[in-house]
């Protein structure tokens, strides 16, 4: 590896670092800080971990296990500590360690947050993979061929279905798809029937295959417009122009040439769209039944749950940073003009 | 998620309306001639002893916690029945009879000597665990002192720790007194003898034991927080996996014997419960035959209840049943001018009823008219209406009860109404709705009122449960929900009218209702043992309170709720708020 690249990515290492660091002070913030200026006390949050009418020894005792009776800068020192040097958690007759990195323990269930980030990541990346792959090519190719015959029927056609795709919410399509495809047609599993692929390929498989399709639909829609703009007003540069009075066939033009020009901007919106995706498909994992991160995320901000909110959001954050970085370092593999160095 | 409901019901609607659900596909579709609406309400239906096959739930939420020493949620408690056996537990049976109990892991109900302040009871022989091990009287004593002493498990409720007599030094649970004798008011004579010894007469002790606390932990496998993870089964099925927010996993347990417990068929050879499904998606594969029950037992989606309702063949597998729930309006006695008993009544005459019934989801998604604040199905309900409404044709109440409204007024001496304001839940938009219609009903007697809503997760706690804040504000009206721990006139109404049940925060009762009378009939009734008796000093300060015109009843809650032709022993109990009772349901292929 060239040296200046070996140096590039040191810099950005150092960069996703800090900037994760900067986020978990800003979810702790966020946790702390906008529930106190609409009046909330620790009590009041410690109660949510608590039965029915719970009584104030309760809450007290309960308040104190997690930590909620310490100031927020305390908290956040023992949660660095935690992912620094491990920590130790009290189940009531034994205590356990959790070694570093320890994101913490659940408010909710105690358990630790980090296999549990281990444990749901497979699905999102099942899902937010196989979905990636099919609107990446069912959206570039089909915003190629409405560029190139642009005002067809083909090209009216496919931009419809394609602002379909982009203003149908996944819950709507994917109820739909499920209760078509699934519970009347029997042709896919239903929700809640995924597995992981270590468990059962074949049925790993099978139960992503509408989620895959639902999630795509909606990410293809957004590629073929942008490729189909994309290719339309790079077809009017003058090197496509020049290409094409060399005499190089059409077939080279369009890919050697219209296309590659048009990837670049499209290859920086997958980068984040896949990043983002990774954090979690909320509502795709929703519908379908799919326990992955979007999932944990959801059940951690309506349950309080700082400990699992803060986790999911710095993996999020770091699939998108490390996304980005890929995207970057393509943008050379892609575009002859961008080099590092 | 809760954003994404509306739509989420618009899509379910279409798929309703298309047709596209229901029509074949899982391997339990049937053209099974439904046994008929509101069947399964008051006798089990679909009955069977034939064993085999694996019964599906699911659920859009996941359990508080499985383990049955700190679990609060009704389903949860349905559902651990499966696994776990406690001292009693509700008869497994629809109607009325369902909020008896009857005993389980005990030979008989407890024995009382001393008209309810020691209770006794005396365990089969021959149960086991799971593992093999024998069922004792210490294990018993030992999960109602985890569940009920310890720091750590906070989710269930703390009704032994609160009638129990505590040791002379206040004692704090087996994690941390690792005394042999721990709780010295739970006696253990010997293996099969299990003795408790309240601070005061309970004569619903026998209640309090039907709660999954009493199933019995050995403390050599207790792992606190962590029991959840690896529970052992006393019951007819050992917990092979729990994932949260994944599912959980049951298969036969094979060292349950049948010859120790005569209450449960334990029909399907296995048992799963898939957990955090899309509410919507339940009801579809409900529907398609892909999945037996929706383990929640609060209703079928909105989007759902019209093509149930509208197809013959559908209707006949739903049921309709009282939730035990009871939504009213709580009036406070120190927020002018309702501290003055004729304005409350004015409220009284002068709430449409019908109106917020309609905001809530109408009568089979709301529940019916109430008059009561004790709901039917609770022991001691009576029915009685002392402010009798009456409607005009195109709905409103009519002008003769908005002239009773009026003539209370008077008597307040505001005979031009007055202004107060009408709390509701922001994030609840059907108690918003109920709020609105209750506003617009109020008009026309004169009262003006300004509706304030509050977070769900801070309502008692912080804002309507809290005297302090209610007074300095002037919340004279304030919306809320309520039902038992154990269905009778004690479980329910303790703690919504029981003067001792004032608290400065995180109180429910929130008309602040301190009746003497009231609490000396609580605690005579409780220190009753004659059932009959106490069931009618229930009713009796239920008309107190309604005379007192403390809380104005809405609606007794109900749902709609969908039976699979696939399940049987399908009934609705009452024990557990009105859902479908799991604990001998199977299924037939």
């Amino acid at each position: 590896m060239p040296r200046i690249v070996f140096a590039y990515l040191i810099r950005r290492v150092i960069g996703a670092v800090l900037m994760l660091v900067i986020v978990s002070m800003v979810v702790f913030g966020i946790f702390f800080g906008i529930p106190k200026l609409a009046g909330q006390s620790n009590d009041q949050l410690a109660a949510s971990f608590v039965g029915k009418a719970p009584t104030a020894e309760a809450i007290a005792q309960t308040k104190h296990r997690l930590n909620l009776d310490k100031p927020i800068w305390v908290q956040y020192g023992k949660w660095v500590k935690g992912v620094v040097v491990g920590q130790e958690f009290n189940n009531g007759p034994s205590t356990e360690h959790c070694s570093s990195p320890c994101f913490g323990y659940s408010f909710k269930n105690n358990q630790a947050v980090l296999p549990q980030l281990e444990d749901r990541a497979p699905a999102t990346l099942s899902l937010a993979a196989g979905a990636a792959v099919i609107w990446l090519i069912s959206g570039v190719s089909v915003g190629v061929l409405s560029a190139l015959k642009r005002g067809s029927i083909w090209d009216r056609a496919a931009m419809i279905i394609a602002l379909g795709g982009v203003s149908l919410p996944i819950y709507f399509t994917g109820l739909v798809a499920l209760a078509l495809f699934s519970y009347k047609l029997g042709l896919v599993p239903g929700g809640g029937s995924y597995v992981p692929f270590s468990q059962n390929p074949g049925t790993w498989f099978q139960s992503l295959i509408l989620p895959w399709i639902t999630l795509a639909f909606l990410y293809a829609a957004t590629y073929a417009r942008l490729t189909r703009a994309g290719m339309l007003e790079t077809l009017g540069e003058d090197y496509i122009r020049t290409a094409r009075a060399k005499g190089l066939p059409e077939r080279t033009v369009i890919t050697k040439h219209a296309l590659r020009s048009t990837l670049t901007p499209i290859l920086t919106i997958f980068g984040m769209d896949l990043g983002l995706l990774l954090g979690g498909a909320v509502l795709t994992e929703h519908t379908f039944g799919i326990a992955g991160l979007g999932q944990l995320s959801i059940d951690g901000i309506t349950g309080n749950d700082l400990p699992v909110v803060l986790g999911v959001t710095l993996v999020a954050a770091l699939f998108i940073v490390v996304a980005n970085l890929i995207v970057d370092l393509l943008y050379a593999v892609i575009d002859p003009r961008v080099r590092l160095g | 998620m809760k954003k994404i409901r509306p739509l989420a019901a618009v899509a379910a609607g279409l798929v309703a309306t298309t047709g596209l659900a229901a029509c074949g596909g899982g391997s339990g579709s049937t053209s099974d001639k439904g046994a008929g609406y509101n069947a399964a309400v008051d006798k089990v239906i679909n009955t069977s002893d034939k064993k085999g096959g694996t019964l599906r739930f699911a659920i859009s939420d996941d359990f508080d916690s499985p383990d049955p020493g700190n679990t609060y949620y009704a389903w949860s408690q349905n559902f651990a029945r499966l696994y776990g056996r406690g001292l009693l537990t509700f008869k497994p049976t629809a109607g009325p009879d369902s909020n008896t109990v009857i005993p389980d892991l005990a030979q008989g109900p407890g024995q009382t000597p001393d008209n309810g302040k020691t209770w006794t009871y005396k365990l089969r022989s021959g149960v086991k665990f799971d593992d093999g091990t024998p069922v004792t009287s210490k294990d018993v004593k030992y999960a109602v002192e985890r569940s009920n002493f310890t720091d750590e498990l906070q989710l269930g409720p703390k009704y032994f720790k609160a009638y129990l007599q505590d040791n002379s030094t206040p004692y704090r649970g087996p994690y941390k007194d690792k005394s042999p004798e721990g709780l010295k008011s739970i006696e253990t004579p010997d293996d099969t003898t299990i003795t408790f010894k309240l601070s005061k007469p309970f004569a619903e002790f026998d209640y309090l034991v039907a709660m999954a606390q009493t199933m019995p932990v050995p403390a050599a496998k207790d792992t606190g927080l962590k029991y959840e993870q690896k529970m052992v089964s006393s019951g007819p099925y050992k917990v092979d996996s729990y994932e949260r927010g994944k599912s959980m996993i049951l298969s036969r347990n094979p060292n349950w014997d049948q010859s120790t417990d005569p209450i449960r068929k334990a029909l399907p050879d296995r048992i799963e419960l898939q957990l955090k499904q899309s509410g919507d998606d339940i009801d579809n594969r409900l529907l398609a035959g892909s999945l037996d029950m929706d383990a929640a037992g609060v209703g079928v989606q909105a989007g759902t209840q019209g093509k149930l309702l509208t197809d013959p063949a559908k209707k006949a597998n739903t049921d309709n049943p009282l939730q035990g729930y009871l939504r009213f309006a709580s009036l406070n006695l120190h927020v002018a001018p309702l501290d003055n008993v004729h304005c409350r009544r004015a409220v009284q005459y002068a709430t449409d009823k019908v109106a917020m019934q309609s905001a809530y989801g109408g009568p089979l998604a709301g529940g019916d008219i109430a008059t009561t604040i004790l709901p039917p199905g609770t022991v001691g309900y009576t029915k009685f209406d002392k402010y009798p409404q009456t409607y005009k044709q195109g709905g409103g109440l009519d002008d003769q009860t908005i002239a009773k409204a009026k003539g209370e007024l008077q008597q307040c001496g505001k005979p031009n109404g007055f202004k107060t304001k009408i709390s509701a839940r922001s994030d609840r938009p059907k108690e918003v709705a109920m709020a609105q219609a209750m506003q617009q009903g109020l008009k026309a007697a004169g009262i003006e009122t300004e509706i304030v809503q509050y977070p769900a997760g801070d309502y008692f706690n912080k804002y309507v449960g809290a005297p302090e804040f209610v007074h300095k504000n002037g919340v004279g009206i304030m919306l809320m929900a309520w039902s038992a721990d154990w269905p009778t006139g004690y479980g329910f109404l303790s703690q919504i009218l029981d003067g001792r049940a004032i608290k400065p925060s995180g109180g429910n009762n929130l008309p602040e209702e301190n009746n003497p009378a009231i609490n000396k009939a609580f605690d005579e009734a409780i220190g009753n043992t004659d059932k009959d008796a106490r069931a009618k000093v229930y009713g009796q300060i239920d008309q107190m309170a309604m005379d007192d015109a403390v809380d104005i009843p809405i609606i007794y809650a109900k749902a709609l709720l969908y039976r699979p032709p696939n399940v049987t022993n399908v009934g609705i109990t009452s024990g557990y708020g009105g859902q479908y009772d799991y604990l001998n349901m199977g299924v037939k292929k």
